[in-house]
Formats: structure tokens, sequence, C-alpha cells
């Protein structure tokens, strides 16, 4: 990797000085997509700020009928902590599924909903239970955070502090993973909410997005072999040494079913 | 010569002597030597796979913070191209033409990574920054990937006066036998497949620290390699580094090698020149991307293959026609893979009157191929038991069945294709592997699995290899650029320790322990007391290193050294024990003989010969060291049979292996343990190459597209089966411990085993490897189409 300075702030104040939006530097979390970017010479920021430790970013609280996750709190400590596990199981689950060991001892929850890879799973979690996204400026919801490929409303020099998700106990990931990288090549979150029924999917290449037809389909009293003829939006789904457009999208209706069916059991 | 010899460690599972540091983190790699005034090299690799180089300015980066020189072809001048070790002919009598591979490109570069420069500095980031700086300009070219492409009329020339990109076209067999059965079989079925270009992943990457002594005018490099005592015979002989007595190569522990790591490639060599030039030590260590770009990767062949029966399914002869792609250049075997690793085990285990292969050797802008665990004879047995599958199919007999009727069940077996078999039990093997399999019982667990909406599958593949390389006389015929006998020397020292030097090199093996193994029961000594040495050309007397599964050439050799320390043991102790030479008898560690109560213990023994006062020292040389040079007077013949089951999801297209039973002939064999280990690996890579592995380059601009862990499916505990592994024992009459060898077995028969049960339980033809979840969700998608 490039030379840089690296910064180890106490306070959330110190980090956002750091991170001056005028400059180059790059917030570090877990460091499971940065760190392999930097060694791979792809990146050459000139100040990485180690916001992984501060213990504002960190603890995971009920909030009345929400969950509340610090940013900085790892896939490990998510997938094992027994207040996800009462209150969001399948978040509980999702995180336990990321990765290996290693990449859940180090990846954290803010840096994947930052990062907001295509392939990552909290991402569908965020969107189909309609998570806020607690920054160090505002409060945005999962649906207006993620804005495709990589994108997010975080400005320079903005930190994700806490994921704020809504109880929910009828709720399923289910995970195609890619057999090479282990990311979703497809991922659908699918929740039986107040709000009604959410399906997610992650993996399809452009970013995370919600597959309307199907919660409008189940919604109406259909079951998950309505979801076979239930369109899907064509446009959301590439073609990669992965997998085309058109296997990706047989996974996505695959892979909903028996999250809908986890469900339901 | 076959004397197996069985005692209290050998054949036994001893626990591996050399884990423990590994398990703790003890073991030393070479990027853990780190010496005094060490320095750091990074190289300046080609971005394109085809280019003309236009521009190089060293300049900007001579500038950089630490950097204490850049080393060009330009400060190569005069010194010799990387050599391919094996002359082939083609089938016109031609010498195979060679395109010109320079340690460091400076005119034109054939395949993305291959080094132009090398930066030295004080450290290793400051190399790589500096490496950055390096000013080169390109005038890119158009490129060919795709073997079947290179010989085309538009196909881009990757070498001046290497028309059509061909480096040989080649044969072996008698071609106008086969066309002749052929024209008069029963039937007759054809195949096309491919088989799938791999890259190796060894956990250690290629590293090299060399050290130029300007005072000994000696050199030192320390080299994660298979074979340190072929480096050194190059180093010398070929690039003039140092005069070999003055040169010496050090492997030390090896983080696996699989034959990516037995090569003669550009970056070790330009580091040692480096390392002459500033006059300090200089180490490179790979990167994980480097590995991928520039290890020698394996396989990538195409070939369409003719199978001619007769009306009760018997083979009456093989036709098979091989593009192999080579890559940009000949690595160092990369001649000898695709035709005599390959050609000559196209018999499999059957009686196939007539065969004749055709292989035509390309150029094309991916990076060099060479040995991969199994080396050609994966790729052979691929052909012969997909063919022999198909056939059964057409036939409608069952997939066991057709290789009953075809089994060699005699030996010595000449085949047509050079090899005369040794020793085997095809047969016993298959019916082992059945029994294992529950074979007889797969119906009704086809039919439970369809009932949880999964197709069941189950591959049958038998599997022939020749190991344990040598002789020498047979592979000179064969183009081979240098002997493959190996030696060991036994040494007992006057307190009781034994030093065993050996020639092979262990790169995960476990030699330290199955050579133990053997003299602790050939001096019955305690296991303890033996250090093997190896991976040192300064220490061990010669060898040619380990790969093609031959340790049992290096065992033999430690054998016959052992024997030979006995045979003077019995000399001394004539004098000890006042009786004649010839009525002592060596057992158990304790020298007797029938005409004296005295007894010696090898150890008295030992002691005697050092303090030599005992015995004449006019007639008996004090000391008590022996070494040995073994030829093998054949190759070895591994053999068995595999059968597998698979269950697919038809609505994904994922194939997960529910069953594996594995019924393996190795002979004589040292460690079961280890062996089970080996098997265990072997499968894993061989499941690998079936499922998931692809080395996959950008048609267009032939660029590496699986160039990480992102995107090279590498196989995980999670996709295997548990092993249902058993054994057979033929013991090989080619050396005198009857041993055949065991390391590239599982990744032979594994592929064309796991492909059988996929096509059985599509009810296909064939498919391509690796099977892919999309391309057996496809297939799945037509079948229910049909």
């Amino acid at each position: 990797m490039y030379e840089f300075i690296y910064s180890r702030p106490a306070t959330v104040v110190e980090a956002e000085a750091l991170l001056d939006p005028n400059g180059d530097a790059t917030a570090l979390s877990g460091g499971q997509t940065l760190l392999p970017v930097l060694r791979a010479r792809l990146a050459s920021p000139s100040r990485v700020v180690d916001v992984a430790r501060l213990s504002e970013l960190k603890g995971i609280r009920i909030e009345g009928d929400r969950i509340v996750i610090g940013a900085a709190e790892t896939h490990a400590a998510v997938s094992n902590n027994p207040l996800v596990i009462e209150a969001l199981p399948a978040l509980a689950r999702l995180a336990g599924g990321i990765g290996d060991p290693q990449v859940r001892n180090r990846g954290t929850i803010g840096g994947s909903i930052a990062n907001n890879d295509p392939a990552a799973c909290y991402p569908s979690a965020a969107l189909a239970l309609d998570a806020v996204i607690v920054t160090t400026r505002r409060s945005v919801g999962a649906a207006e955070f993620f804005t495709g490929l990589y994108g997010t409303v975080l400005e320079p020099g903005e930190l994700v502090t806490a994921v704020s998700f809504p109880r929910c106990r009828r709720a399923a990931y289910v995970k195609f993973p890619n057999p090479a990288s282990r990311f979703a090549l497809i991922g659908v979150f699918a929740a039986k909410t107040s709000g009604g029924t959410r399906i997610a999917i992650t993996g399809a290449g452009y970013g995370v997005f919600r597959w309307r037809e199907a919660e409008e389909r189940l919604e109406s009293g259909g079951s998950t072999s309505d979801l076979e003829s239930a369109a899907l939006p064509e446009d959301a789904f590439t073609s990669d040494l992965h997998g085309s457009a058109e296997y990706r999208m047989n996974l996505a209706r695959v892979v909903t079913a028996q999250a809908i069916g986890e469900i339901d059991v | 010569m076959n004397a197996p010899p069985t005692g209290k460690n050998f054949g036994r599972p001893v626990r591996r002597l050399e884990d423990g540091r590994f398990i703790q983190g003890k073991g030393r790699f070479v990027d853990d030597v780190i010496l005094p005034r060490q320095t750091y090299a990074a190289f300046v690799r080609s971005p394109y796979a085809h280019a003309r180089i236009t521009e190089l300015d060293a300049a900007p980066a001579l500038e950089m913070p630490g950097v204490l020189r850049v080393m060009t072809a330009a400060d190569l001048a005069g010194v010799a191209n990387l050599p391919c070790g094996w002359m082939i002919h083609s089938r016109d009598g031609s010498e195979m033409k060679v395109g010109a591979r320079p340690i460091l490109a400076s005119q034109i570069v054939r395949y993305v990574g291959e080094p132009i420069a090398v930066v030295v500095a004080e450290t290793r980031d400051q190399a790589r920054d500096a490496a950055e700086a390096v000013m080169v300009g390109y005038d890119e070219l158009p490129v060919v990937v795709d073997c079947a492409d290179a010989m085309g009329p538009d196909a881009p020339q990757l070498h001046d006066a290497i028309p059509h990109n061909l480096a040989y076209d080649w044969g072996l067999g008698d071609e106008a036998a086969v066309d002749a059965a052929l024209a008069g079989a029963a039937h007759k079925v054809e195949l096309t497949l491919r088989n799938n270009r791999l890259i190796p992943n060894a956990m250690e990457p290629r590293a090299c620290n060399a050290d130029w002594d300007a005072y000994a005018e000696k050199l030192t490099v320390w080299m994660t390699h298979q074979n340190p005592y072929g480096m050194r015979a190059m180093y010398s002989g070929v690039y003039g580094l140092a005069a070999e007595h003055s040169l010496r190569i050090v492997s030390p522990d090896v983080g696996g090698g699989f034959g990516a790591k037995a090569p003669n490639y550009p970056e070790e060599v330009a580091v040692a020149f480096a390392a002459k030039l500033v006059c300090r030590p200089v180490k490179w260590t790979a990167d994980r991307t480097e590995a991928f770009l520039t290890d020698a990767h394996g396989r990538d062949h195409l070939t369409t293959a003719t199978l001619g029966l007769d009306a009760e399914g018997r083979f009456l002869g093989l036709k098979v026609d091989t593009i192999a792609n080579m890559g940009g250049y000949l690595s160092t075997s990369g001649s000898l893979i695709p035709t005599y690793m390959y050609a000559t085990m196209l018999s499999g285990q059957y009686v196939i009157p007539a065969i004749h292969c055709r292989t035509r050797a390309v150029y094309t802008n991916t990076c060099p191929v060479d040995a991969y665990r199994g080396a050609g004879r994966p790729e052979a047995a691929y052909v012969v038991e997909r063919i022999v599958n198909v056939a059964a199919r057409a036939l409608g007999l069952d997939q066991a069945e057709i290789r009953r009727r075809n089994f060699i069940r005699e030996f010595p077996y000449q085949t047509p294709v050079v090899f005369e078999y040794d020793s085997g039990a095809y047969e016993a093997s298959l019916d082992q592997a059945l029994a294992l399999a529950d074979y007889n019982g797969f119906a009704a667990r086809k039919a439970e699995a369809a009932a949880r909406g999964k197709l069941r599958g189950i591959g049958v593949a038998a599997y022939v290899e020749a190991c344990g390389i040598g002789p020498s006389a047979l592979l000179a015929k064969l183009g081979a650029g240098a002997g493959m006998w190996d030696s060991s020397e036994v040494r007992v020292n006057p307190v009781g320790t034994i030093e065993v030097l050996s020639g092979a090199h262990s790169h995960g093996q476990g030699h330290a322990t199955t050579i133990a193994q053997l003299v602790a029961d050939r001096f019955g000594v305690p296991i303890e007391s033996i250090r093997i040495v190896q991976g040192d050309t300064d220490r061990a007397p010669a060898g040619t290193g380990t790969y093609g599964s031959r340790a049992s050439v290096g065992m033999s050799a430690t054998l016959l050294a052992c024997d030979k320390i006995i045979a003077k043991g019995k000399r001394i102790c004539a004098h000890l024990m006042d009786v004649t030479e010839d009525s002592i008898r060596f057992e158990d560690g304790v020298y007797a003989s029938a005409a004296t109560n005295r007894t010696v213990p090898f150890g008295e023994m030992a002691a005697a010969a050092h303090a030599a006062n005992a015995f004449p020292t006019r007639e008996i040389e004090p000391g008590l060291v022996e070494s040995s040079f073994f030829d093998p007077p054949n190759f070895t013949f591994p053999s068995g049979v595999y059968v597998v089951e698979v269950e697919i999801d038809p609505r994904t297209g994922v194939t997960q292996i529910v069953d594996f039973s594995a019924a393996d002939d190795f002979g004589n064999v040292a460690n079961p343990m280890i062996v089970e280990g080996q098997i265990h690996g072997g499968l894993t890579q061989g499941i690998g190459q079936a499922l998931w592995e692809e080395a996959r380059y950008d048609p267009e601009t032939a660029q590496l597209i699986t160039a990480s862990y992102l995107d090279y499916g590498m196989p995980r505990a999670d996709g295997l089966p548990e092993f249902r592994l058993s054994f057979g024992c033929t013991p090989s009459p080619s050396n005198p411990l009857g041993m055949k060898g065991c390391g590239e077995a599982g990744a032979i028969g594994s592929p064309p085993a796991v492909i059988n049960a996929i096509c059985d339980a599509l009810d296909i033809e064939h498919t391509d490897m690796p099977a892919r979840p999309e391309r057996v969700w496809k297939l799945c998608q037509q079948k229910g189409a049909r």
C-alpha cells in the first residue's frame, strides 16, 4: 500500500475534523473492503481515520419497538447478540453468514452500509425493514440512503453512527453465495412487517432494490408459486463472470420463495 | 527387487514430525529469512497482454527514496533466455519452435504480468512505489487467448518465425492402425471436450532472497522451490550466475508447490542478477495478484477423441486430437506436459490395441502453462474416462460393466503408447469401490432424491498414472534435458544420531517423517534419533527434486544407502565379534551370528566405526557415511477407481457431491495417514477443477479476469463430502520399496468421476468443466424442455 497517515481519534467530533471534506482522508471501520483496496494500491488516501473503536459507534440497544446497532459493531457481535437474536433473529443470521470468522470479527455493519457493495448482505435487511441510518449529521431512511451501485447519500466527511431497525420476528434472509467470493450472487431479505410484506434483493448487480411485484402478489394472498410469474425489474440484473442476468433472475425467484418459506414455517 | 520393509514405523500412521513447527507458526519459509543489509525487489510488469515496448525510462524511479538500482534487459546483455527443458519433435521431424523468452522483456510483451524491470530498494514499499515510477511506453498489439483460435488465419502471431503460433505438431502411436481399427469398429463414439485452465494457488507464494558474496564469489539463493538442485544447475550452466560449486540454493519450508514451484521462472533469476549488481541481499516475495498472473497455470486443452468398439463393447482403437495452450512462452516443462506426460497415459486401465494422439501446442497471450498436480495425466484420464462413459451410454452398457470388459488383467502390460505398466489389479479396485459406494443400491437412492426434487447421479472413473519419474535413459529418448534419478547420503554420527541427506525436497509431503520411518526400521533405532536434511544444495550431495509423485525414487536411494551402512557394519562387526562377515545377520537393530553369543547393537557398531581402533583401517575405512544414487528401471503405475454420487438442484443448478468412494492402489505405503491426507487434498483439487475453478481471460484484451479469490472459485471444505477411502496393494517392482506414489492420484481420477456423475444425473452425453451452477441450470432447463 501507499504511505498514509493513520489516525485514531478518540471521539466522533475529532473524527469528523480529521475527515475534512476538502481533503482526501478515508474512514476505516472493519477494513474488509478498504484494506484490500489499499493493499492492491487501488486507492491512495493521504489519511486513514480509524473509527472502529469509537465508543459512540458501539452498542446494541432496544429503543421502544426498535433495535439500534452502533455502526462499529462487528458482524460477529451482531450475530451473537441476545437482543438482536430476540428482536430481529433474521438479522443475526444474516450477520452470521457474512464472509468467514475473520471477516465477521473485523467487518462492521456501519462499514457495510456505508460501502453499499451491490453484493453485500446488510443493505437488503436495511431496505426491507425500512431501517433508519443515523449519521453524524442526520437520520435517513434506507430507501433514501442507498442510491445504487456503491452509492449512498453520505456526504464527504459524514459518518454512519448507527442503524436502527424495527423489531421483526417474521423475517428471513437467504443468500445464494457466489462460489468464489461467498458474497451474495443473489440474496433476499423477506419480511412480514406491520407495513406489509417486504422483499429486498441484493447481488443483482446495481445495488439493493425491492421486488414490489412480488410484495403485491403476496400481500394480495398469493403464494410462493405465484412468484414464478411475477415480473422482475430486468434492468436491475447484470450479466458478469459469475452469472447472466437470466440466471440471476431465476435465482431471485427461487431464493425469494425460500425466504418466504422460512418465514411461513 | 520387491522386498518391502515392514516394522515398527514403516507402513504405520506415524504422526508427522514436522507438524509441531507448522502448527505453532514456527515454520521457516523464504520470506522469513531476513539477511543483514537486506534489500527488496519489486517488478515492473506489463499491464498489456501483447504490446511492443516503445519506451523504457528508469530515471524517475531512480530518484525515488530508498532506490538502489533499476535493472532492465540492458543490464542482462548476453545472458541466455529462459530455456524449455524438453525437446519435442514435430511429426515432420522438425524441432519444436521455441519463442525466445528473455528474463526481462525489452521489445515485446506477450502476457499480462510479464516482467520488464526490477527495482531494488531499501524497503518493500519503496521498491513498489518506485516500480510505478518507471516509465514504460507500449504500442498495443492484437491478442489471442483461446487455443483453438491461435492457429487461425486472423490470429495475431506472437513470435517471429513461428507461423500460426504453432510450437509443434506432435504425434504418438500408430495412426494407420487406429484408422483401420475405427473403420472396422461396430460402434464409434466421438467427444469434444475442454480441460479448463487452472491456477495452482499454493498457500505460500513464490519468493526468493539472493545474496552475492563478492569476497567468496559465491551466490546463495533462498528460493521456495521443488527442485533446488535443478535450479543450481540452471543458474550456473545456463545463466552463468556463479560456478556450480559456488552457487547454493536453499529451499527451506515450502508452503505448497503442486508443480508450479518446479519451473525456472524469470523473476527469481532476475533477483539473483540484481543481487550481484547491488552487492547486497535482494528479496522478492510475490503478492497474491502476482501469483495469479504469473505462477505457471495448468491444463487448458481442447480435445476431440474417437473411440471404436466391437459389438460387445470392447475397445478397438482410440484416436485423440488435442490443442494445448502453452501461453506466451514455453515454460520449463511446458512442452512435455501435453505430450509424453499425456498421450502416454491414453490407454488408461484398458486394453486398447491401437492408440494415436496428435498434439498441437500453441502460443497465446496468456500466462505460460506448466505442470500442475498430475501434469498431463489428469488431462489423459479425463479424455479416457469421459469417452468410456459416452460409449457406455451409446451402447446401453453400465459404466462399471464397460470398464470390466476392457480392463488390463496381466502385468507387465505394454501399451501402444510407450509405457509398460508394471503391476496393478484394476478389477479388484473396481469391486472395492463399488462395494464401498453400495453401487447396487443406487436406484433406490436416486428415487428417494427425486422425491425431494433432486436429480441424483452416479459416476465411475478408473485412472492409472505414471509416477516415480525415471529411468533417465528412457527420459532422454523422450526429450529430457536432464536425468531423473535421486540420491541420498546417510551419516551415522559417533553419538548415535543419524542424518539423512536427501536430494528430494518436501513441499508439504512429510518427507521428514516418512524417510525417518524407513531409516528407523532399517537400523532398528528410535525415529527421534533421525534428522532428514533436504533443500540445501550445500548439504545434500545431489538430487533432482520432488514432483510427479516421485518420492519413491529418493526413498529408494535412502534405502540403498542404509543397506550400504548395514553391510559396512557387518564388516566391522566381524572384527568386533571375531566371526566371519558372512555369518553375521542384522535384525531388529542388532548384529548377531550363529558362531558366537556376542551380539552388537547398531549403536555400538557405529561407535566402533568412529573409534576405528578395533578393525584394520587399511581394510575398512573409519567413519560411517554412505551415499547412493538410484535410477529406477521403470516408472511406477498407481491406479484406482472412484465412485461419486451427486445431487443436483434443478432450480439453481447447484451440484452437491453427496458421496465419494475411493479405492486406490499405491503399492506399499510408508505412512497411511499421510497417504490419506494426500488423497483428500488431491480429490479436493480435482473436485475444484470439476465444479468451480477456471482461469478466464477476457477474449478482447487477454486480461486475467479471475485474478483474485473474489472471482476464482477455490474448493472449500463446505463443498466437499466425507471421503470414503480404501486401499489395495500391488507392490511396484520398479523400486526396492514397492511404492508407487500417491500425490497426484486424487486430482487425476476425480474430475472425470464428478463429471460422469453429473452427466448421469442429467442424462446427457457431456458437459464441460467447471460444472458451475449456471451451466448446470441451463442443462436442467434444456432437459425440462425436452
